[in-house]
């Protein structure tokens, strides 16, 4: 303990050196654990968007599954359209526990962006319990000019109940009845109405852009799948599939970020073998009056390693709070360069994360510190001693 | 009692093909509470013997006893513990830790033997050395007699049968050079043999004994007396 006290007294006789240093470590391992925190929250915020869509199965017109998917989980242009027979030939399965059939357009905005409409019907809720009512109530009947608003889209056009909308390239003007509570979903920035007002006043007579459905057994997917073959015009996607392609899409964005990462770490260790053996050489006569006054081999390898596992531990608690305050930075950043990025938090930093990284850091103190203990302890007092004179 | 006996002690080495004989066949004793310097001209062997003394190296041949336990083809493990438990040394340089306090430098050598002194005998040191209210300064702060007075401290506090001191007043105005003197004949009246390397003829005088090596050989061992 009273070698710690000194290992601790040594770091602080140069300070900008080891302020550095400890700075060089913090900067590793804030990028390491942005990137396991990335790795964690992504799948996290996929997960929730993609189970959040309430059903197993998407039903869409042919054409790149993924694309669709992703079109349903995001939004954009470039949707395609189904009959909506379709629907009516498969809802009688008894497979199927539940299913709602989905009508989604995409209108652009002044000054960029979009909204997205989705028509819909009363099944739409069984599918997906969670989304309840802030304010407001569900259509009064399926051909209603109502609408009713996503939590986040409500906020941005700061829309109340009675509130009346205009959707552009229609003719109709809408009534908002309902603003869903938030559901840290896409869906939050949708504008929801009646499926038959949808195919109304988007002149989209009989479409559908999607049929969400919940089978009874999981199991029985891949069977589901084939009996559909025989519908030419349509596909089905399994959302676990959705989850596994977008997970390789970014998968790419975290080869990048990785290998970052481990040319940061490495140069962390160069740099801390580098200030501590600057340190023992400076500290040579030191060191050999310590041996000559009693200090045992391994007593001067344990000075030196402790001061090297300072050093690192420090580094790795700045770096996890340099992780935890640039959060949002480094999300906001890497939004801009992901194919897919879900709604809530990308980077999710953990207790067990943090105290992962501080592990991390401490071994890497353990390993950068073997070399310059050993230098250190294997010095001959007498010729330490004499190397100033 | 005896604390150094040193006998028919060769220390040679090899610079190229040549053999350099930097000590040949020194043979002395020092007893306990007897204080010692040993006087030279450079390249007398005076490092050398001091070495040797110390447990810093190991002679080529001979036999070097330090509190009786023969010294001479010990390993580097045995000679730790010889050095911790039987000798303190003093240095010209001080060599003191620069960031730690008074009192933490003076623990040093507890640190190391992985013992822990009462406060007692650490606050008794202090105290006869002048340093009481100084322990928690930063050694960097104090003066050149304060610095040495602090390394003094640090060699006594385990209690040492033998001080080696290399050149101790080298740095010292006289003052504070009298004062340390007067510190080591205090020390040698408690028993602790002191064995001193220097040029300084003043502070030779004041030993009880001077032994004057040249070219690696004792020339002289007189009573102080005769160079006064």
């Amino acid at each position: 303990m009273r070698l710690l006290k000194i290992a601790y007294k040594n770091i602080a006789r140069k300070k900008i050196r080891s302020l550095l240093t400890i700075g060089g470590v913090a900067m590793a391992v804030a990028v390491l654990v942005s990137l396991l925190g990335f790795n964690a929250g992504y799948k996290m915020a996929l997960n929730n968007d993609v189970d959040k869509m309430g059903y197993q199965v998407l039903v869409t017109a042919k054409g790149c599954p993924y694309e669709a998917a992703t079109l349903m989980l995001k939004g954009g242009g470039g949707l395609r359209y189904m009959d909506a027979d379709v629907y009516d030939r498969i809802v009688t399965d008894d497979r199927i526990d539940k299913i709602t059939p989905q009508l989604a357009t995409v209108k652009t905005i002044e000054g960029g962006g979009f909204t997205m409409y989705m028509g819909i019907e009363d099944s739409y809720t069984e599918l997906k319990p969670w989304a309840t009512f802030k304010e407001g109530k569900w259509f009064t009947s399926p051909e209603a000019l109502e609408v009713i608003i996503g939590y986040e889209a409500a906020e941005l056009e700061q829309r109340t109940i009675g509130d009346q909308i205009f959707i552009p390239d229609t003719r109709e003007i809408l009534t908002v009845v309902g603003i869903f509570e938030r559901t840290g979903t896409q869906d939050d920035g949708v504008i929801f109405l009646p499926l038959k007002t949808a195919q109304k006043i988007f002149d989209l007579p009989d479409q559908l852009t999607g049929i969400g459905i919940k089978l009874k057994d999981l199991g029985q997917l891949s069977a589901f799948e084939e009996d559909l073959y025989d519908e030419g015009s349509i596909q089905v996607i399994s959302l676990a599939q959705v989850k596994g392609t977008i997970l390789n899409l970014i998968s790419s964005a975290q080869i990048l970020v990785t290998s970052v990462a481990i040319i940061a770490i490495f140069v962390a260790i160069v740099g801390v073998i580098n200030t501590i053996l600057m340190s023992v050489f400076e500290r040579t006569q030191e060191i050999g009056v310590m041996k000559a006054i009693g200090a045992g081999n391994r007593q001067i390898f344990q000075l030196i390693w402790y001061e090297t596992i300072i050093i690192c531990t420090m580094g790795g608690l700045l770096g996890s709070l340099f992780a935890l305050a640039g959060g949002s930075g480094v999300e906001y950043f890497v939004k801009r360069f992901l194919p897919f990025a879900p709604e809530g938090n990308l980077i999710y930093i953990s207790p067990q994360l943090i105290l992962f990284s501080l592990l991390g850091a401490i071994a890497l103190g353990l390993f950068s510190g073997i070399y310059p203990a050993l230098r250190a302890s294997l010095m001959k007092p007498i010729e330490a001693i004499r190397s100033g004179e | 009692m005896k604390i150094i006996e040193a006998i028919d002690l060769k220390k040679y080495y090899t610079r190229g093909i040549e053999t350099v004989k930097a000590l040949d066949g020194v043979n002395f004793e020092i007893s306990a509470g007897e204080i010692v310097a040993i006087v030279g001209p450079s390249g007398s062997g005076k490092t050398t013997l001091m070495n040797l003394i110390s447990c810093l190296d190991n002679a080529t041949q001979g036999v070097l006893k330090i509190n009786g336990t023969d010294v001479t083809h010990l390993k580097e493990a045995q000679l730790i513990k010889i050095r911790r438990e039987n000798i303190g040394f003093i240095f010209q340089q001080f060599y003191l830790i620069p960031t730690l306090t008074v009192k933490e430098n003076i623990e040093l050598p507890s640190i190391f033997a992985n013992k822990k002194f009462p406060a007692e005998i650490i606050n008794n040191t202090l105290k006869q050395l002048g340093l009481a209210g100084k322990e928690n300064l930063p050694v960097k702060m104090l003066n050149s007699g304060d610095k040495q007075r602090v390394s003094i401290a640090r060699a006594l506090i385990d209690s040492p049968r033998l001080i080696i001191a290399d050149e101790p007043t080298g740095k010292l105005e006289n003052k504070v050079r009298d004062e340390i003197l007067v510190i080591f004949k205090e020390l040698a009246k408690r028993g602790i043999a002191i064995f001193i390397a220097t040029h300084d003829l003043e502070l030779a005088a004041n030993a009880d004994r001077i032994i004057h090596l040249q070219d690696g050989k004792i020339v002289s061992k007189a009573e102080s007396d005769l160079y006064e």
